[in-house]
């Protein structure tokens, strides 16, 4: 468990140098490296600082969130095939993207698109714990979620249906798929708040997820306030979904694969999981950004796609392997 | 001081009496069994003296804060739930939760108290295996385990011997006489009142939603009131290797 948490520890800052040094430009390691640190170097310092650094922070900082979403909500809601967008944030936090694009509230505004997607995030989290009520268990607030999210995508898709003008509907489907390209530091200082106020709500949860294994009458009974522990776990995971989704568009998988993959590794204790799969979802979507630059230069591959890519036949694997252990 | 005192207790689901007017109080040293049919409101009754479900009346437990009821009595739930592949002495040690700050090693006091309970369970040998994948009875112990972990003055168990073996059944029996012997209190629902007649220090009778008998077993465990309460006939004797019960034929 600490081997893992090292080994992945260790991971995550080669990955990040790795992604500073990788562009289409030929410019050399040390130097984009020196770049960042010093103005000596003209457009590469820009380069680097505004380009290839918030890319490379973001992949780190959305990656954690996502694991650490995914591992919170699997453990709260005792299932392995949980994943964050559950409780309808991703979906409504898409739909404020959409809006903004569909008005060109996005392109009049610098962060239009970011701001719209939060706000849907928010009203959409609301919706799902009005629905939910104050008490009562998963079930309601599983429910509440497939809801919102099933209502959010039809307006989604009724967005796109009407759009008057092609290029706004190819933009959002462009959107939709995920990406961490072109964005600034101004995006890395919208999301950061957000991110860390959400995990730092999540990491405190560990406990309650704990007694959780033992279900929700014997968590109760250990001094676990199962409503309180609801409440946060809605609103951390909201806080880092809503952020991701608004600065990086829909990235799935990684809440759902990543948690899966980790949870052997710390014989399946949720609290454990919590920051180990912070970790891992970095990774990931370090990995994952980092091959769409690899893979296809060129094209502007979509990160959302790649992790789809990559996560269905990992899920895939994952199936076989509890089918094998089940017979 | 009792450990529990329940007043007036009464259960309304979905607008059906559930339990009406039951009260009754248990003292340190005692082994209370709860036996009772389907239906009769067991699990109920347990649930609301212990504030997990909505009730009209007084229980000492339900007064309490979260946090003071987990340091004064354990909860094993019938429902027998480990939804990860947590290992044995893992998930025996989650009953150190109410104790600890969160996280972390476990103190070696704590460790000590987590390393009993598995003794007392005999679960020496199962201690790495993964408790969700172990069998039905293995479970029911390991969750006794962990009920005992929490190391409070008082315990309630949800038919804790029901899918366990004989030689398992009378050693969690004689763990929870142990208890009370130690000063403890148990009470512990059950269907098998062989067990509660020979274990038990006293029993409380449920049917029709309200308290048929309370007292000590050969009160209890009378032809008159098994006839009433689960319409059968018994055999009920005491003999040199103590009190022997068996239920004979449905009246």
């Amino acid at each position: 468990m600490t081997k893992l948490m090292t080994g992945l520890s260790l991971v995550v800052p080669v990955l990040f140098l790795l992604s500073l040094t990788l562009g289409p430009a030929e410019v050399s390691a040390g130097d984009s490296l020196a770049a960042l640190f010093s103005d000596d170097y003209g457009p590469l310092s820009l380069v680097m600082r505004e380009i290839r650094l918030p890319r490379s922070v973001l992949a780190v900082l959305i990656g954690a969130g996502l694991g650490l979403a995914g591992a919170a909500m699997q453990g709260y809601l005792r299932n392995p095939l949980a994943e964050p967008g559950l409780i309808g944030v991703s979906s409504s936090a898409a739909l404020g993207a959409v809006f903004a694009i569909n008005t060109g509230l996005a392109t009049g505004m610098a962060l239009g698109l970011p701001i719209a997607a939060l706000a849907g995030a928010l009203i959409g989290v609301g919706l799902v714990l009005l629905l939910a009520g104050p008490q009562g268990g998963s079930i309601t607030l599983i429910l509440a979620g497939i809801a919102i999210s099933a209502m959010a995508g039809a307006l989604t898709s009724l967005v796109l249906n009407l759009s008057p003008n092609p290029f706004a509907a190819n933009e959002i489907v462009f959107w939709m798929m995920g990406s961490l390209a072109d964005r600034s530091m101004l995006h890395v200082w919208l999301v950061l708040p957000f991110v860390a106020v959400g995990a730092v709500i999540l990491l405190r949860l560990g406990r309650g997820l704990d007694a959780l294994t033992l279900g929700e009458d014997a968590a109760q009974s250990m001094g676990v306030n199962l409503n309180r522990l609801r409440l946060m776990l809605v609103f951390g995971t909201a806080s880092v979904v809503g952020g991701a989704t608004a600065i990086a568009g829909a990235i799935g998988f990684i809440g759902l694969v990543v948690p899966h993959i980790l949870r052997p590794f710390v014989h399946g204790q949720p609290s454990r999981l919590l920051w180990v799969s912070a970790l891992g979802g970095a990774v990931m979507l370090q990995l994952a950004d980092i091959a769409v630059r690899v893979i296809l230069p060129t094209r502007d591959l979509k990160l959302g796609v790649v992790t789809a890519l990559v996560g269905a036949p990992l899920f895939l694997h994952l199936i076989y392997k509890t089918r094998k252990g089940q017979g | 001081m009792s450990v529990l005192r329940v007043a007036n207790l009464c259960v309304v689901r979905r607008n059906r009496p559930v339990l009406r007017d039951v009260s009754f109080e248990i003292n340190p040293g005692e082994f209370v069994g709860l036996l009772g049919p389907n239906g009769a409101g067991k699990t109920s009754l347990m649930r609301a003296a212990l504030g997990l479900m909505e009730a009209q009346g007084q229980s000492s437990l339900a007064n309490l804060t979260a946090a003071d009821r987990a340091r004064a009595v354990a909860w094993m739930p019938q429902s027998r739930e480990i939804a990860w592949p947590v290992p044995v002495e893992r998930l025996v040690a989650l009953g150190r939760i109410p104790h600890l700050p969160g996280g972390g090693r476990l103190p070696p006091k704590d460790q000590e108290i987590v390393e009993r309970a598995l003794a007392r369970m005999d679960l020496g040998a199962l201690r790495s295996r993964a408790a969700s994948r172990l069998s039905g009875g293995e479970q029911a112990r390991a969750l006794i385990a962990r009920a005992l972990a929490q190391d409070t003055p008082f315990l309630m168990a949800d038919e804790p011997a029901a899918g366990l073996d004989p030689a398992h059944q009378i050693g969690t029996m004689q763990m929870f006489a142990a208890l009370a012997r130690e000063g403890r209190s148990a009470f512990v629902s059950l269907h098998d009142l062989g067990l509660a007649a020979r274990h038990c220090t006293r029993l409380i009778l449920l049917a029709d939603g309200g308290v048929l008998a309370d007292g000590p077993p050969d009160a209890v465990l009378t032809p008159d009131l098994m006839a009433r309460a689960f319409g059968i006939s018994v055999w009920h004797e005491h003999t040199a290797a103590g009190p022997v019960f068996q239920p004979l034929e449905v009246l």
